[in-house]
């Protein structure tokens, strides 16, 4: 294993973050605290809770979620789409490097910096809400594989991107969607039963619901299956990063 | 090992256009020499050293750099090359220092801020060390690629194209470089279409066309061998013609008769210099002044080229 390459590419792309640190941290804090505010201080008092939770605490998981999935998906493409861009990719590729240690060094880079920033809305969280983390050992498992696997699909957007709006398709217009469709702002229980079944086919729902239990022993859908399927669809990412080294496709001529 | 620090052979690349960019190409390079491939645009300089560099997958044939594979033994191979591309390619975004440290990390060699240090010097870099990319101008940054690529000590460097678009100063200056690197035992291949680039530092020459590698030559023995030569006669007293005992010798007369000129095969052993100066005597010519020129490589590599097509 070449570790100062792998070395090398995660501090060279956390630097980036740290260059960045308005667009990079700030920015998503502040929306995100703005549904804290609206949703959970302003409006969540208003609301029933649901399962025993107070709607302003129900909340917290899938909104860190709906953040953790965006950026790591954002910070991963663009991490690996930029030298694409700029030509500078020839310095990784002439390299004495492999797959694996290009995809853990960008890879870790993005999934290091949304777990920072999952991190940070957690305790950010704290200033406009109460809540309690049941399985606080859970809970960090299910965000690392979270940051993980999608910022190994941001890679993969990364990779097959030809231009910077096919960057933003994938996060603004699947990604976003999904989360907001998948059980963040309410439970999946409180859907007619034809969407009920409808909203299992959303991959986002065992994300959120499995985050969830961790914080508070309630989920829509069990939590072995929602941990199963992170490891399914981190699999699934995993295999094609690894057809599209092998092949060359869009990398190599 | 074969004593060669790059070996190419029959190696062939199509791309998925359709397009053959290389025809079956051999090529050995020697341990601390420098290698100039010259070619027209398109002619598949780029794609043979991005192919040995590992940027682009190759087709039949094998290439080995220190006796690896560049397929199967890709990291030990990669470890002993540094490419210093076309285009001004780098992170704008980073600092010098940085860019460098990184290259050095990219290739499997661990931190070395002196060494480090000694290359931006040596590149007149030292000072801009802090500085944003994006802050240097054209011919730093491509100082920094230099540097960048000597970041992790190769043993044998690529420069593609590199001095096109650069002024006459940062040219000599990196001509001066690939001699100090070559001192240091490091081997240079250059891909370059200024013609008096590749005759001011090459010690052999490779011509490349449309794919195919037309020759490779030690540069001195390639002018002396393709290279016609000419004896210029300057006379005392202007000709109006070509005195008739001096036909057989196809000598030019200037316009103003003071000048006659004799074109011959310089790499040959049998021209005729000898029995043509004994001739002008015997015409009872007076010479002023005598003097030789030689063909320039630019005129020999069109020559090739025209030869080719």
């Amino acid at each position: 294993m070449n570790w100062y390459a792998v070395k090398a590419i995660y501090l060279s792309e956390l630097a980036r973050t740290w260059r960045t640190p308005m667009q990079s941290i700030a920015s998503p804090v502040l929306s995100t605290s703005l549904y804290f505010i609206v949703f959970g201080a302003a409006i969540g008092s208003a609301m029933v809770s649901i399962d025993g939770i107070s709607y302003g605490a129900f909340i917290i998981p899938g909104l860190i979620m709906l953040t953790v999935l965006t950026e790591s998906t954002s910070n991963s493409s663009f991490g690996i789409y930029m030298p694409k861009w700029s030509g500078s990719i020839y310095e990784v590729l002439s390299a004495p490097v492999s797959a694996v240690e290009i995809v853990l060094g960008y890879v870790g880079a993005a999934a290091s910096k949304s777990l920072i920033l999952g991190g940070i809305i957690l305790l950010t969280a704290r200033f406009f809400v109460d809540y309690s983390i049941l399985h606080p050992g859970w809970m960090l498992l299910f965000l690392l594989l979270t940051c993980i696997t999608f910022s190994l699909l941001g890679f993969i957007i990364g990779l097959l991107a030809d231009g910077f709006e096919k960057l933003q398709v994938v996060p603004l217009m699947i990604v976003t969607p999904l989360a907001f469709l998948g059980g963040t702002f309410y439970s999946i229980s409180m859907l007619p039963e034809f969407w009920q079944k409808v909203t299992l086919f959303n991959p986002v729902v065992y994300l959120v619901s499995g985050f969830r239990w961790s914080f508070y022993g309630v989920s829509d859908v069990n939590v072995g299956v929602s941990l199963a399927m992170i490891l399914l669809f981190m699999f699934s990412f995993l295999v094609i990063i690894y057809w599209i080294f092998r092949t060359g496709y869009k990398v190599k001529v | 090992m074969s004593g060669y620090i790059v070996e190419v052979n029959n190696l062939s690349k199509t791309y998925k256009s359709g397009h053959q960019a290389l025809k079956n190409v051999s090529l050995q390079i020697k341990q601390g020499e420098i290698l100039a491939l010259l070619g027209p645009n398109g002619a598949g300089k780029t794609t043979l050293i991005s192919i040995i560099c590992g940027l682009v997958n190759p087709g039949p044939g094998s290439v080995q750099v220190a006796g690896f594979d560049v397929v199967k033994a890709y990291r030990q191979s990669r470890q002993k090359i540094g490419l210093v591309p076309q285009e001004l390619v780098v992170s704008m975004f980073e600092t010098v220092w940085n860019s460098v440290v990184f290259s050095r990390g990219m290739f499997g060699k661990a931190r070395n801020d002196a060494f480090l240090q000694t290359a931006l010097q040596s590149l007149s870099l030292w000072e801009k060390r802090d500085s944003k990319v994006m802050e240097l101008s054209g011919g730093m940054k491509r100082r920094l690629l230099i540097a960048k690529a000597l970041a992790h000590e190769p043993e044998v460097l690529f420069l593609d194209e590199p001095t096109a678009g650069v002024d006459v100063e940062l040219r000599r200056d990196m001509w001066r470089l690939v001699e100090q690197l070559r001192q240091q035992g490091v081997t240079i291949i250059l891909t370059t279409h200024y013609i008096e680039e590749a005759e001011a530092i090459a010690d052999r020459i490779g011509i490349i066309s449309q794919g195919e590698l037309l020759l490779v030559e030690e540069k001195q023995q390639l002018m002396m061998r393709l290279g016609q030569k000419q004896l210029i006669l300057q006379l005392q007293q202007p000709l109006a013609t070509v005195p008739a005992s001096l036909a057989s010798y196809a000598l030019d007369l200037s316009a103003d008769g003071l000048l006659l000129t004799y074109t011959y095969d310089g790499g040959s052993d049998h021209n005729h210099v000898t029995e043509m100066l004994g001739a002008i005597e015997q015409a009872r010519l007076k010479l002023k002044d005598v003097h030789t020129k030689q063909r320039s490589l630019e005129q020999i590599f069109v020559s090739l080229l025209e030869d080719a097509s």
